[in-house]
């Protein structure tokens, strides 16, 4: 589904990415997990399209496409969904309002009928139920005011009536609370399935308690420097990062 | 003398005596044509003046509208098939009586045009209509108090509570020649009562009219009142609005200036809080498309302790479009315990495009809570790329967040259907100006 080869990025006089490789395959739920600064939001805005953020070198393929290539709208249609770390306030425009907007866009991008306002409720309300999301923030301005916890809600409210290919979380676990944590990982459980795959990046090996990952990457110095099952998060966990960079030295050097 | 004044000078003299001397104004008419005509037109020398130049308009001449046609030609114009009863429809600045329906108001609201008035009560002298204006530069509201034969005249008994909007709806349109009318509005609220207004300046086709209104407004004790006004004119119209408002001891004012229309357009909205507890909102929007000129200019005073005004005003430029705004609010001595706070906003989506904003408060009381804060900027890029990674195309994105941005203001109209016909109002107008 997803295949990254050779990855370089360069934001300003930085190198962030230094030749990262990673492959998913549908069904699969990845972790990439390391040290604050390692590249890790960098990754995720990179494979969304963030204005700025440029392959030096390298590739990326999704569904035998070159991601890069497209616009960030062009990659949303394509099945690519990214929750944000800071989701964005916007001020007057009402989030079921937006949400249908954006689905019908997709929709209509990939050559798919739209859906009717009425239709689009029926399945916003389906969606509701699995998550434990407020009626209210429905009605309310995208992400204005809403708590942090209620913002990482609505993040993966936007994931379950969008039905990404490929979703990523970019650390959807700071700050949140242990009930909001739960929440949301068993919104992301609920979506899991053998056609939608998952790269979730988190610091902390916590959000990882209720989302079992496949594989778990650590991401240190723009490089993947250790792969391994679940296991590998709990060793960190007890370690601390220090430990993989004491283990990376010689290869830097 | 410039074409624009001998033209509206050669209209007055011409004018049926009868008219002009109507509610025994004949005298301060005159007088007020002289003072117009001795001072002249501002000039960009007048710090009031400063941003808009008229040395272009004052090149035209206009004829008067007198007399004109009020006999419901535009009857099935679709823009008026919206505008629900009560309502009073001028055209080309007169009374148009086929076209307003004023049945079934409520007992204690009185809703006549000013012509009625004048024609009824011409015995007695007219005390609305005898105000002078005194600085120099006050030239239209001048040639408003020369010229004005026209107007909606609203007066609402103390107590009385009105349910649905009242609609004043001035329409333009096409004539012969250019031709310019002056109209004078008198809002009065009684002590306690509560009423919305909503003003509409709509134009049937396009013409190169010039209108000049004066609106008085007088809010007394513990009266509400809400005020909507839609300047939706033809891109080559001139607009001169002069809305001078009162509010006495705990009087609630809210309004609403959609401003999106008009090629040429200057607008004075002066709020005077002159009673304890008095409070303000204004709001406003100021669509500067094409190559519409647009002048806002606000003047609130806060003349009493406990008063409060709360201003929130966006701006958009674009093409080669051109906002002036200027947010002026003074504190007076002795006010204490007020507060006030003004926010404009800008956004300038075209290089053509221009903004100038003008923030000034002017403190001079204690114990006082003040706030103002303007900007121009671009449409934020965060907010950008988070709805296209969501699937919208970067154009969509644009239109939802400038749509969005001008929403705000809407605020100050509680009454949620009219503010979502508002809204729709705005909304067709900023996807027809090609701003999006």
């Amino acid at each position: 589904m997803l295949s990254i080869t050779n990855l370089h990025v360069r934001l300003g006089e930085r190198d962030i990415l230094k030749g990262l490789d990673l492959v998913v395959k549908p069904g699969e739920v990845h972790a990439i997990m390391g040290p604050n600064g390692a590249g890790k939001s960098t990754l995720g805005y990179l494979l969304s399209g963030r204005e700025g953020y440029v392959a030096a070198q390298g590739e990326v393929t999704f569904e035998g496409q070159d991601l890069l290539a497209l616009e960030p709208e062009q990659r949303a249609a394509a099945g690519l969904f990214l929750a944000f770390q800071y989701p964005v306030e916007i001020p007057g425009v009402n989030n079921t309002y937006f949400l249908r907007a954006a689905y019908n866009a997709q929709r209509k991008a990939r050559g798919e009928p739209e859906l009717d306002s009425m239709q689009f409720l029926k399945r916003v309300r389906e969606k509701l139920s699995v998550l434990s999301l407020k009626d209210e923030l429905l009605h309310r301005a995208v992400n204005e005011g809403f708590s942090g916890g209620e913002k990482k809600r609505n993040e993966i409210f936007q994931l379950a009536v969008l039905e990404p290919k490929l979703a990523i979380l970019d650390e959807t676990d700071s700050g949140l609370d242990i009930d909001a944590l739960k929440a949301v990982a068993d919104g992301v459980n609920a979506l899991r399935s053998p056609d939608r795959a998952f790269i979730v990046i988190t610091h902390y090996q916590r959000l990882l308690d209720y989302i079992q990952p496949d594989f778990v990457h650590v991401l240190a110095d723009g490089r993947i420097v250790e792969s391994g099952g679940p296991e590998l998060a709990l060793q960190l966990e007890e370690h601390g990062y220090a430990w993989v960079r004491e283990r990376i030295a010689p290869v830097a050097a | 003398m410039s074409p624009l004044l001998e033209s509206l000078k050669a209209g007055f003299e011409a004018l049926p005596t009868a008219a002009l001397e109507a509610g025994r104004l004949g005298l301060l008419r005159r007088a007020a044509l002289a003072s117009a005509l001795h001072d002249g037109l501002p000039s960009s020398r007048s710090e009031r003046w400063k941003y808009t130049s008229l040395r272009a308009f004052e090149r035209r001449s206009f004829a008067l509208a007198v007399p004109c046609s009020n006999d419901g030609a535009l009857l099935d114009l679709p823009a008026l098939a919206d505008i629900p009863a009560p309502r009073l429809v001028f055209v080309n600045g007169c009374f148009d009586n086929a076209l307003s329906q004023t049945d079934g108001l409520p007992e204690g609201i009185e809703l006549r045009p000013l012509s009625a008035v004048l024609r009824n009560e011409s015995a007695k002298p007219l005390t609305l209509l005898s105000r002078r204006f005194e600085a120099a530069d006050e030239t239209f509201a001048r040639l408003n108090a020369a010229l004005a034969l026209d107007g909606a005249l609203l007066r609402v008994a103390a107590g009385v509570h009105a349910q649905a909007p009242l609609h004043l709806v001035f329409l333009a349109t096409p004539a012969g020649s250019d031709l310019a009318w002056h109209l004078r509005n008198q809002i009065e609220l009684g002590a306690g009562s509560r009423v919305c207004v909503v003003e509409h300046h709509l134009a049937a086709a396009g013409h190169r009219h010039l209108i000049n209104a004066i609106t008085q407004v007088e809010i007394h004790q513990a009266a509400e009142l809400c005020h909507a006004r839609v300047q939706d004119e033809a891109p080559t119209a001139s607009l001169f609005q002069r809305s001078d408002v009162e509010l006495a001891t705990g009087a609630q004012y809210r309004r609403l200036d959609l401003e999106l229309g008009a090629g040429l357009s200057r607008h004075e909205l002066n709020v005077a809080l002159r009673g304890a507890g008095a409070s303000l909102v204004a709001n406003g929007v100021l669509l500067a498309d094409g190559k519409r000129h647009l002048d806002t200019r606000l003047g609130i005073q806060h003349l009493c302790g406990d008063t409060s005004s709360e201003l929130t005003w966006r701006g958009l430029g674009a093409a080669m479009g051109r906002a002036v705004f200027h947010g002026g609010i003074t504190i007076h001595k002795g006010a204490d315990g007020s507060s006030a706070t003004l926010s404009n906003k800008n956004l300038l989506l075209s290089a053509d495009a221009e903004i100038d904003t003008q923030p000034v408060l002017e403190i001079h009381a204690d114990e006082i809570k003040a706030a103002h804060g303007a900007t121009v900027g671009q449409l934020d890029p965060a907010a950008l790329f988070y709805m296209r990674s969501r699937g919208l195309p970067l154009d969509d994105a644009r239109r939802l967040l400038t749509v969005a941005f001008c929403r705000e203001p809407l605020s100050a109209v509680l009454d949620s259907a009219l503010a979502a016909t508002l809204s729709a109002q705005m909304d067709r107008r900023l996807h027809a100006s090609g701003a999006l």
